[in-house]
């Protein structure tokens, strides 16, 4: 199902063949040729074209495609876990709770709101334009591009792209090549379900992507990492174009003072060891004092065979590190470690799989404490006091998120005032994600922008501020009018400060 | 370049450093030694700071370095996270408002020839309201605020966070230099951050003045005013903060937002752009003209949302310039040169530029100018072509060139097809027309019947989009885009029995069970009152039983 973007179709977007465009049963074919032709200039401009003429900007079309994207999903689901499956090896209950259930729910939360969020947005006034219609209006930004990444391929690029619809933006989008399943599942499917006029995919590596970037954007949405994030910004810089990153960073995983260990120790190994470690916002690291770690092993070592069984490699439910490289990466790190290792460590290349490790005695420039480990490698660096823990966090970037393991409510407070971090949870992981009231995103290196629910549709909208005055009381504004003088200067101070309660109504009489 | 323990001082004071032992500091891999360190120790003296690196010597910080530092290590101390302390910050940079007027209005008349009552009316005004708004509310900006829950977490504390983000770097622009300094300052203030600020070096005194009696009233540790030009503002990019809040031109913003790009650092711009002004046949043309007036030559039409180009039908276009001609007039007398209240142009290269801007169009009213005092008369174009010398840049001057337009359509497509300006303005009575222009154009803020005023209303977000800038400030928006809004979930060990759900081995009937627990959102008003009806019930039953106990 091929469409030029810029003929004439009927607006579901299935299909009248581009003039001039190769002939071709797939549509990814046709980007490629625009590619060749003008680096991807002859996509971004029939999308800007169609923002242009206002297509995606009524609320129905919004609540079309955002339906669209809903059947999208039902009618292919097993697709979509397959190409999960061939990626990563993605257990179905993963797949489905963090890759399907989170975008329809994003998606009905999405359709149940979009009225509310759309409508403007009276504000306060002050006594001079009390009699004036002052609302913000939220207003699409214009053509978004929204690159996701390779840990949950499918999540990480259609929350932004629902939240970039229901701000009525057109979208394109770039998938992570190295997921190629979920790549080429994602090539076929956007554009037979949602408006060709108004979003389109392109894939690449790299180098197709640093072209992409030389083009004029609305916004760019990234998730990945730090190092391409600086670049994305650098080329955003160019044009102006404000920026969404969500990159990762180790997130701590604090325990310390009464706790129930087991509960503890199952919901850290569950929030770890989620998709082989391989989650933003896992927890990297576990700090805990000498006492705590005798009783944290044990415990983590019983959950973990609960789970995945005494032999997790032949247990359905752990899945697989994406890529060669990454599995290198990995199986390095651990080999240069100098931890002990006291759960897993067996490795296998050809699966791509690393059982699940639990690492001790990790000195604090440990290898494995240089960058965020993103797989299921979990070292504990052990503290003394809680003050130590708290110092230890601070002294590294912002995490994407922190977590902390405690029954005294005081430690819980104490971390949370006294560190930051993108989200914060307490006595569990990832969970704090799952809540679209929530806004996701990090802080200083672990990103900037936010998203989910309310915060993404912000995100992809302009707040403009709208202002309807009256012809009336011409009068009053001669106040305003040079020549300037000491008593209208007193009046006006007077009419433009904010009034404590009462003051508006005695206005009006 | 090596000095042993701070020789301009006998005895140095040694700093504490637990902050700067694992993180170098900013800008440490610019330096000479050419790569990221660790600081082992730090020496401060009264002049300079003293870092020793790796190897033995000690490397004396620029300027730029160690206010950035100072800022960072009193960030770090905490002092500034309880509410008290900002508002205390806020009162104080109240007094110095009230109690340095007559400093800060003598500063401004040397820069841009303001009058007293003007710099109070343009500048003054809008900050004290700004603190004061910021003093009464802070405690509501800064609680925590609750947000939806699911099922899983409907026990939980599910909230949003409000806390500082670190050092915030303000760069100032010279059209108003007080305001447009000191109001993201108040906002960083009562978010809690550190704030480097520095001033436009254009406006020479006003910088000086902020320089030398800001820290009287401020803590000076805390918010540090850096000084200088160029050099040392691409000095100060270089080093890491947590926020950069920029007043300027595109060309500038540009810079600013490629050097954060280094730090991963987030940036609010408030650029400028040309402000269309629309004015609609079916309008009452006399009271419009008085507005555009007012707006445009107030601060001598160096003002970023100043009406910059006028779109009229030709039947208008006389009434229009006669219009102007009256309000000059009125304002400004017939000599508006030796007016108080009529301003200068800030320097000479900026009325040569905008002297420059009227080459190739026909003046209508005005044009006649003074280099020697920089003053150029309210100036207004007719007949202007859109290819001419004044529509290709933003004019920030007192010109006001008007374009014929044949319909309000032809407008539309005339604004759309330009770089997306900061203010819109348009003058009409056909409510229908104004609601279709906002529907069909786009701009940082649009105002209808009037010029400059939304600026005023703090509750209005202030701010850019696309060319215009990113990011908004004002009020509560300013203290939000300088917080970081954290979202936290408190959770109990509890209820374990409910997890077993989601943890492997996996089951369909688990499965079930999960995706109605974790994820579930939907309809949750109802939800939640089933639960609490449910919860009352059992609530009930356990008093009923102990009762009959």
């Amino acid at each position: 199902m091929v469409t030029s973007p810029g003929s004439k179709q009927p607006e579901t977007g299935r299909a009248v063949k581009g003039a001039g465009a190769p002939s071709t049963d797939h549509c990814w074919l046709y980007w490629t040729w625009c590619v060749k032709m003008d680096g991807y200039k002859t996509v971004i401009d029939s999308l800007r074209a169609s923002f242009r003429s206002g297509f995606s900007l009524p609320e129905q079309f919004r609540l079309d495609q955002l339906e669209a994207l809903v059947t999208l999903i039902r009618e292919n689901e097993k697709q979509i876990l397959e190409a999960l499956y061939k990626d990563l090896g993605k257990p179905k209950f993963e797949a489905i709770l963090s890759e399907i259930d989170m975008v329809m729910n994003e998606l009905s939360f999405a359709i149940h709101n979009l009225k509310t969020w759309m409508a403007p947005e009276y504000v306060t006034k002050n006594l001079a334009t009390k009699l004036d219609h002052c609302f913000v209006h939220r207003e699409p930004l214009g053509v978004v591009l929204i690159i996701g990444t390779w840990n949950y391929p499918f999540q990480l690029i259609l929350l932004p792209l629902v939240a970039a619809i229901a701000a009525g933006n057109c979208a394109i989008l770039k998938p992570s090549e190295i997921s190629p399943a979920t790549e080429k599942l994602l090539v076929d499917l956007i554009p037979k379900y949602l408006s060709q006029k108004c979003y389109a995919v392109i894939c690449g590596g790299a180098e197709e992507t640093k072209k992409l970037l030389e083009n004029k954007f609305d916004h760019i949405f990234y998730t990945g990492s730090q190092k391409v994030a600086r670049s994305i910004l650098q080329a955003a810089a160019v044009h102006l174009t404000p920026v969404t990153l969500e990159l990762g960073g180790k997130c701590p995983c604090l325990i310390y003072g009464n706790l129930d260990i087991k509960a503890a120790a199952k919901r850290l190994a569950w929030a770890k060891f989620f998709n082989a470690g391989q989650s933003c916002v896992a927890p990297d690291y576990v700090l805990c004092n000498r006492e705590m770690r005798e009783a944290l092993v044990p415990a983590l070592r019983q959950a973990l065979e609960d789970f995945y069984s005494p032999r997790p490699r032949e247990c359905a439910d752990i899945g697989r590190i994406v890529s060669e490289r990454h599995w290198t990466r990995l199986a390095d790190l651990l080999q240069r470690s100098t931890g002990t290792v006291v759960i897993g460590g067996e490795t296998d290349k050809e699966e791509k799989y690393i059982a699940p490790t639990v690492l001790v005695d990790v000195p604090e420039t440990d290898a494995l404490m240089e960058e965020e480990i993103f797989g299921p490698i979990l070292p504990i660096i052990c503290i003394d006091t809680l003050a130590d823990g708290v110092n230890f966090i601070n002294a590294r970037e912002k995490p994407l998120a922190l977590y902390v393991f405690s029954d005294e409510s005081k430690v819980v407070t104490t971390v949370l005032e006294q560190t930051s971090s993108g989200g914060f949870c307490s006595n569990d992981g990832i969970v704090h994600m799952s809540l679209p009231g929530l806004p996701f995103g990090g802080v200083g290196n672990s990103g900037m922008g936010s998203y989910h629910g309310r915060w993404g549709f912000e995100t992809f909208s302009h707040r403009r501020a709208c202002m309807l005055r009256g012809w009336g009381l011409e009068r009053i504004n001669v106040l305003r009018y040079p020549p300037y003088t000491e008593g209208n200067l007193g009046w006006l101070r007077w009419a433009t400060g904010s009034k404590r309660k009462g003051w508006g109504s005695c206005s009006l009489m | 370049m090596v000095i042993q323990g701070g020789k301009s001082n006998p005895e140095p004071t040694v700093c504490s450093v637990t902050a700067l032992t694992t993180t170098p500091p900013a800008g440490l891999r610019n330096w000479s030694l050419g790569c990221a360190v660790q600081v082992i120790d730090c020496v401060c003296t009264d002049v300079c700071v003293f870092l020793q690196v790796n190897t033995s010597g000690y490397y004396r910080m620029t300027r730029e370095q160690q206010a950035v530092e100072q800022a960072r290590r009193a960030f770090l101390t905490g002092r500034s996270r309880p509410l008290d302390y900002r508002i205390r910050q806020l009162k104080s940079l109240r007094c110095f408002i009230a109690e340095k007027k007559a400093d800060i209005t003598a500063a401004l008349q040397k820069d841009l020839g303001k009058s007293e009552n003007g710099t109070e009316l343009y500048e003054m005004l809008s900050l004290e309201g700004e603190i004061m708004a910021a003093v009464k509310h802070l405690p509501k900006w800064a609680a925590p605020r609750p947000m939806e829950k699911n099922l899983l977490t409907i026990m939980d504390e599910v909230y949003v966070q409000p806390e500082p983000l670190g050092v915030v770097l303000i760069i100032g622009a010279w059209n108003y230099p007080w305001a447009v300094t000191l109001k993201p300052l108040i906002g960083a203030i009562a978010a809690g951050n550190a704030v480097v600020v520095k001033p436009s070096e254009v406006c020479v005194h006003t910088a000086k003045v902020m320089e030398d009696l800001l820290p009287l009233y401020l803590d000076k540790e805390m918010y540090p005013v850096v000084t200088g030009g160029v050099t040392e503002t691409q000095e100060l990019l270089k080093q890491r903060f947590d926020h950069i809040f920029y007043t300027g031109n595109c060309m500038v913003g540009k810079l600013v937002m490629e050097a954060a790009s280094h730090h991963l650092t987030p940036v609010i711009l408030e650029l400028g752009g040309k402000s269309p002004c629309y004015i609609d046949k079916d309008c009452d043309i006399t009271v419009a003209c008085r507005r555009v007036t007012w707006g445009k030559y107030v601060n001598c039409g160096q003002t970023c949302i100043a009406p910059d180009y006028i779109l009229c039908e030709p039947s208008i276009q006389d009434r229009v310039v006669e219009e102007i001609r009256k309000c000059i007039k009125e304002f400004y007398t017939d000599d508006p040169k030796n007016f108080a209240d009529y301003g200068r142009i800030i320097n000479k290269r900026h009325f040569k530029r905008v002297m420059a801007l009227l080459e190739g169009s026909t003046v209508a009213l005005g044009g006649d100018s003074d280099e020697s005092e920089r003053y150029i008369a309210p100036t207004v174009l007719r007949d202007v072509k859109p290819e001419a010398k004044v529509m290709q840049e933003e004019i920030f001057g007192p010109i006001l060139p008007i374009l014929t337009v044949s319909s309000a359509d032809e407008a539309i497509h005339f604004i759309n097809s330009r770089e997306k300006p900061l203010a819109l303005y348009i003058f009409s009575s056909n409510k229908k027309l104004i609601k279709r222009m906002i529907a069909e154009t786009s701009s940082g803020g649009v105002l209808a019947n009037d010029c400059l005023v939304h600026f005023t209303v703090s509750a209005l977000p202030f701010g850019g989009v696309g060319n215009s800038g990113m990011g908004c400030y004002h009020g509560r928006h300013t203290f939000d885009q300088l917080s970081h809004l954290r979202s936290c979930l408190i959770r109990g060990l509890a209820m374990e029995k409910i997890n077993t759900v989601r943890y492997p081995p996996h089951t369909t009937e688990k499965m079930r069970w999960a995706r109605l627990l974790i994820l579930r959102q939907v309809n949750l008003g109802r939800l939640r009152c089933m639960v609490v009806v449910t919860l009352l019930g059992m609530l009930a039953a356990f008093m009923a039983q102990r009762l009959r106990k």
